[in-house]
């Protein structure tokens, strides 16, 4: 059983029933579980959304968008029935956060769903768990089966006029189908190849229905605010940046782990404090600061508060909230290899941009890296990550492009050494293949 | 919806596929869960699984192959009775997940996407598994190790290698 990891700073507002044993649903109600969901049943449905935006709640998904406004795109009235979607997809690398909510907390998701049921007028919702979560799809649909069992869904829930059904759904394996409308296809039974937008799920999303698709920390979230109040929840954090999130910190650390630390909470604290610094007496050399489709930064940009407006002025983005440290040994030509094979390795392929410019990359930084690589490479790759960026239907295209990009730019030394024809110049070439996938 | 004496699966997941299709506003949405709990069973998606699929969602067979093909943790033909998927993305390559591969690879003595002759193991370098602050980290069937090295890795194998003999 993976742990939440502890340290003073930790403020536990999502994390508040980790480890007592809360995915047993008497052991929730005990711990003030359901109780949120049963204050919105006497609120207007504009006034939860209100609740949801004075606390300042951002996607936690990647793209931080402000969970209370996209609640309110939804319309009042749909001929269609309109749906609620969770997405425990998490796929990107970096990130291990959604699986310890449902693990320890199973409930709060689907008191999350509930709360966002009530608030645009859905009647069902989907949970999606990435396929190889297996043991955690148990222990969510588990917990959806004792919800049935008391009443919670099905009919009239809590002994309301309100009816709500919760399916648990397996994913099979695809980063991609972690794309919101990727998502939606998977869910429909289909290959995970993203929908030209508008129209927007909001409007029209599963089954043409409007459709709210939140990340499963966020809809987790939900309740917590109901429980601590909206002002309380938004004060954790900085402005515009309400409450805690969960941050997963992996890499060259002392201590990695999952965190739950307040928004804003300052980045270099984060490594050498929360994470206990870099180990065996190395130097930091850089950080990927949430999820690899994030840009790089350098040791003497870390200085800055993890919300999403202070890290995008720092030029890169909080997304995920997967902090990747990497100590001086790492070589980054090898690094921005290993991360452009994944984007390679998941591109849908529907968009030419995409499907061959992650290729062309991939090429590029392998003849650097195993030899062979001329002058020409470095330049290559820049041109062909900056043709990629806002030229795709999904920003996966932008999430292997960015990335890239500045890992030539910030360490272009690196790269150059990388051109004596005989490959990287800091490891011995390894004795075996490297990475096939 | 497939008459029980035609089923090529089990009782209960036949009885569960029954469900399954009753759950959604549309039948199709059953089609991933349904391979993969398919594949479970069986082991891989054979043809009979790609027949007896399309027909209880009520696609054709095209349609069932064009989805299998997408999803990577799909496959069209066996693996060892442990399938060992060693992640070497990021966070786990910053932490030994190569070296780890490599490990497994001359412990197991196979190569990428291959099975032992004992049909016991196989491998596979796989993505991120969603375990990156417990890394390096591998999933042996559905089941998680992390935090590992070299010589805890082969405590996990002969673990697995016990129970096969029990
Ligand atoms: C390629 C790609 C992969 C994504 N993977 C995930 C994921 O695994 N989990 C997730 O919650 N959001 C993921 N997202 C973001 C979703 O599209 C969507 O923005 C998010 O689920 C919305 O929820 P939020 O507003 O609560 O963050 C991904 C986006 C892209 C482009
Ligand atoms: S950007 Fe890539 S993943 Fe997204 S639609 Fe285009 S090809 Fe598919
Ligand atoms: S990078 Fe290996 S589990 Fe995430």
């Amino acid at each position: 059983m993976a742990y939440l990891t502890t340290h003073p700073d930790v403020v536990p507002v999502i994390s508040f029933r980790f480890g007592k044993g809360a995915a047993d649903i008497d052991r929730y109600l005990e711990l003030d579980g359901y109780k949120s969901v049963r204050k919105c049943f006497e609120m207007e449905p504009d006034a939860i959304i209100n609740e949801v935006k004075t606390s300042g709640l951002r996607g936690r998904g990647g793209a931080g968008f402000p969970a209370g406004m996209k609640w309110s795109f939804v319309p009042k009235e749909s001929a269609k029935p309109k749906y609620i979607l969770v997405n425990g997809d998490e796929s990107e690398p970096g990130t291990c956060k959604d699986r310890l909510i449902f693990e320890h907390d199973p409930h709060s998701v689907i008191e999350g769903v509930l709360i966002a049921g009530l608030a645009v007028g859905a009647k069902m919702g989907f949970i999606y768990l990435r396929g190889e979560y297996r043991f955690l799809i148990e222990i969510m649909e588990k917990a959806v089966a004792d919800a049935y069992q008391r009443g919670f869904l099905g009919k009239g829930i809590f002994g309301t006029k309100h009816d709500f059904e919760i399916v648990v759904q397996t994913g099979a394996g695809a980063y991609e189908v972690g794309e919101e409308s990727a998502l939606m296809e998977s869910l429909e039974g289909k290959r995970g190849v993203p929908r030209i937008r508008p129209p927007f799920p909001a409007v029209a999303g599963l089954y043409g229905g409007p459709t709210i698709i939140n990340n499963a920390e966020t809809i987790a979230t939900v309740p917590h605010i109901f429980r601590i109040g909206a002002k309380e929840y938004a004060a954790l954090g900085t402005e515009r940046n309400g409450g805690t999130r969960l941050f997963c910190l992996s890499g060259h650390l002392e201590k990695p782990g999952v965190y739950e630390l307040p928004m804003g909470y300052n980045l270099k604290k984060m490594i050498y404090e929360v994470g206990g610094g870099i180990p065996n007496g190395k130097k930091l050399k850089a950080v990927v600061p949430g999820g690899s489709s994030t840009p790089v930064l350098l040791p003497e940009e870390i200085d800055i508060g993890m919300d999403f407006d202070q890290v995008a002025k720092a030029g890169s983005m909080l997304g995920s909230g997967g902090v990747v440290v990497l100590d001086e040994t790492v070589c980054m030509v090898e690094f921005a290899l290993r991360t452009i094979k994944f984007y390679q390795h998941e591109s849908c392929g529907w968009c030419i941009p995409c499907r061959e410019g992650t290729d062309w990359l991939k090429k590029s930084l392998t003849r650097l890296h195993m030899g062979g690589a001329v002058d020409k490479d470095i330049d290559q790759i820049k041109y062909i990550a900056d043709n990629m960026l806002g030229r795709t239907f999904c920003p996966l295209g932008d999430a292997a492009a960015m990335p890239t990009a500045a890992f030539v730019k910030k360490f272009r030394k690196e790269f150059e050494d990388h051109l004596n024809g005989k490959g990287c110049p800091y490891h011995p070439a390894p004795d075996y293949e490297l990475a096939t996938v | 919806m497939a008459a029980e004496n035609t089923t090529i699966f089990s009782p209960q997941l036949a009885a569960r596929f029954d469900r399954l299709v009753t759950l959604y506003p549309v039948k199709r949405s059953a089609l991933v869960p349904m391979l993969l709990y398919a594949q479970d069973e069986i082991g891989y998606i054979s043809d009979a699984v790609v027949a007896e699929v399309a027909q209880r969602i009520g696609i054709t067979e095209l349609d069932v192959r064009n989805v299998v093909s997408y999803y990577s943790l799909m496959r069209t033909k066996p693996v060892g009775k442990y399938h060992v998927q060693v992640c070497t993305n990021i966070s786990c390559m910053l932490r030994g997940g190569n070296e780890l591969l490599h490990h497994c690879s001359q412990r197991l003595g196979i190569g990428h996407k291959q099975t032992t002759p004992d049909g016991l193991f196989s491998l596979e370098e796989v993505e991120c598994i969603g375990a990156c602050s417990w890394a390096p980290a591998v999933q042996v069937n559905y089941d998680y190790h992390e935090n590992l090295t070299p010589e805890s890795m082969d405590k996990v194998l002969d673990q697995y290698r016990a129970k096969a003999s029990k």
